[in-house]
């Protein structure tokens, strides 16, 4: 009981700085409310008990959060608007249907989820209860990521892969030859 | 950067460097693991790059070197995932070596071994994503 009061003021204070974030008037605030609502997810997975996934979000935010100052570094502070423009009309349209849309399919979905905190699933009881005599591993993300699903973990390890690679290829400035029209 | 970062950056370094070796060591017992324990690896060389100017470390060889490390453990992972098509219970990325006592540093059969080679490879990665925006920012600006 006392952790969904922790949740709901946590998950409070997030919504409150995302409006702060659409609203503010210099971008540099705005990344910062973003950078605030990433850490109050890192409070969400601790209170939730999973710390693994806590460290992987605080290490994610902490990267987004540079590489969104270094962007802004070297761009402009300050958004610019127009808003009689078609192009943000259009936008502001679309993102309405949207919001409209998925929450008429969540409220449609509500009856037929778990209650909150059970799990009894097939599949995860499954994980859950045999992994640790299955794996031998005693953290069970590590059993499920490096035995159950491994061939996932691979995937994601291409993708990392493949990242670097494209990075490598679109910032190298010395291996290209420029093209001479004869 | 003053003299006061360069050292203190040096000192945080070695204990960033430390920390990621507990973390990705003891992925499969406690929380954390290759993932994580590879972004803290990365960091611990950010972090002396960052403080230490860029002709600290002979930047351009190590962007090499990490490329190499990066392919390498991607082609282990591979290999012993395919190692467990040939032992065991015959399935890809099958989990054959013995389990031992589950909670000690040496259980689980494959998977510290993975979360080693995982860890290699998230660190070389990003140290080869930062390597790559520092040297060609620095050819830009020549």
């Amino acid at each position: 009981m006392n952790t969904e009061i922790y949740l709901a003021i946590v998950m409070i204070m997030m919504i409150i700085l995302a409006v702060a974030a659409i609203h503010a008037k210099d971008l540099l605030s705005a990344v910062i409310a973003q950078g605030g609502i990433g850490y109050g997810l890192v409070i969400c997975f601790l209170l939730l008990q999973a710390p693994d996934l806590a460290i992987v979000q605080i290490v994610a935010e902490t990267i987004t959060i540079i590489i969104m100052v270094a962007v802004l570094h070297d761009s402009t502070r300050h958004e610019e608007r127009c808003p009689t423009c078609p192009r943000d009309i259009v936008n502001r349209s679309a993102a309405l249907i949207l919001v409209v849309t998925l929450l008429y399919f969540f409220v449609d979905a509500i009856p037929a989820l778990q209650p909150f905190g059970e799990h009894t699933l097939r599949m995860s009881a499954n994980y859950v209860y045999d992994a640790i005599e299955k794996t031998g591993a005693t953290n069970l993300v590590k059993g499920v990521l490096w035995d159950f699903r491994a061939l996932d973990t691979l995937g994601e390890a291409a993708v990392l892969f493949t990242t670097a690679i494209g990075v490598l290829a679109i910032l190298r400035l010395q291996g290209k030859k420029s093209v001479k029209s004869n | 950067m003053s003299v006061i970062v360069q050292k203190v950056a040096q000192l945080l370094s070695a204990l960033i460097f430390v920390f990621s070796m507990y973390v990705i060591t003891h992925g499969h017992i406690l929380p954390g693991g290759g993932f994580t324990g590879g972004v803290l690896l990365a960091g611990s060389f950010i972090v002396l790059v960052l403080a230490q100017g860029q002709g600290y470390l002979k930047l351009k060889q190590q962007r090499e070197r990490t490329s190499l490390f990066e392919s390498l453990s991607v082609l282990l992972i591979l290999l012993l995932g395919f190692s467990g098509l040939f032992a065991g219970s015959m399935v890809f990325f099958g989990n054959y070596l013995p389990k031992g006592q589950p909670g000690e540093l040496l259980s689980a059969g494959n998977i510290p071994i993975y979360s080693i080679l995982i860890g290699i490879k998230v660190a070389a990665t990003l140290f080869t994503i930062f390597l790559a925006l520092t040297i060609y920012k620095e050819e830009v600006s020549k």
